[in-house]
């Protein structure tokens, strides 16, 4: 298991980076432009956080024409994700769903 | 201490056990684990029959990641006492599934256990979606720590 870097760390604690990440992994490749218009966040800025992003290595870049595209690169999280531990909070959920319908169920 | 230790990524078993005692016979317990309708209500939508070595799927809304589809097959049937299947997606979690009923004062002892995750590939995370905000949590305990 590969130590998390700090620039890993870094890029996920802010909202905002988080939301673009979060974007590009549901929505797929996006411009700059594209995740600027609805971000609520200037151009430069948006630039700068997925410079961020990027030296994470949470997102990578196409240059193509005037514009830059960015792709999610959800590989990335790999380090810090401990999948059994999330299995287990779906199956906890789950058990709480079970136990109110057995509540509902006749004998 | 590494950073990875709170998240728990590190030290993580290989295998799952959710465990309760629930206040309800054993044979009602069943059916809830094994008729599709009912299997519906607390996990998702599905064509399960316990019938040894029928394939089933069950299928909720795609995400980013993971189409949505877990691909089973029954493996182990002792009514009102023990079930088993595998649970596969496409996403490249190939596992298995154990429920064990046991009676006990005031109800049956419900016990799950899902095992047979693999340490290292890099299918495990592309599940993980579902877990987003809990490894959100997680992350920035973490940060706020360091």
């Amino acid at each position: 298991m590969p130590t998390p870097s700090s620039e890993l760390f870094t890029a996920l604690s802010d909202p905002t980076r988080r939301a673009l990440f979060e974007r590009l992994s549901r929505e797929g490749e996006l411009t700059v432009w594209r995740l600027t218009a609805d971000s609520g966040v200037s151009q430069p800025a948006v630039s700068k956080h997925l410079a961020v992003l990027r030296a994470a290595g949470l997102v990578r870049d196409r240059r193509e024409g005037r514009q830059t595209h960015y792709t999610a690169q959800p590989q990335a999280l790999r380090p810090l994700v401990d999948w059994v531990g999330l299995q287990g909070a779906f199956w906890r959920d789950r058990f709480d769903a079970l136990e109110t319908l057995l509540d509902r169920m006749d004998q | 201490m590494t950073p990875q230790d709170p998240l728990g990524a590190s030290l993580a078993p290989r295998s799952v056990v959710v465990e309760r005692l629930m206040t309800h016979p054993p044979e009602k317990i069943w059916r809830a684990l094994t008729q599709g309708h009912l299997i519906a209500e607390w996990l998702m939508p599905n064509d399960f029959r316990p019938v040894v070595g029928a394939a089933f799927e069950l299928r909720t809304k795609p995400m980013p990641q993971w189409d949505g589809v877990v691909r089973g097959e029954v493996l182990e049937v002792e009514p009102n006492q023990r079930l088993c299947y595998s649970w596969k997606t496409s996403a490249g979690m190939d596992t298995l599934v154990a429920w064990t009923l046991t009676p006990e004062a005031g109800g049956t002892r419900v016990r799950l256990e899902q095992s047979g995750f693999r340490a290292d590939e890099e299918a495990n995370f592309r599940g993980a979606t579902y877990g987003w905000q809990r490894f959100v949590e997680a992350l920035e305990k973490v940060v706020a720590g360091t």
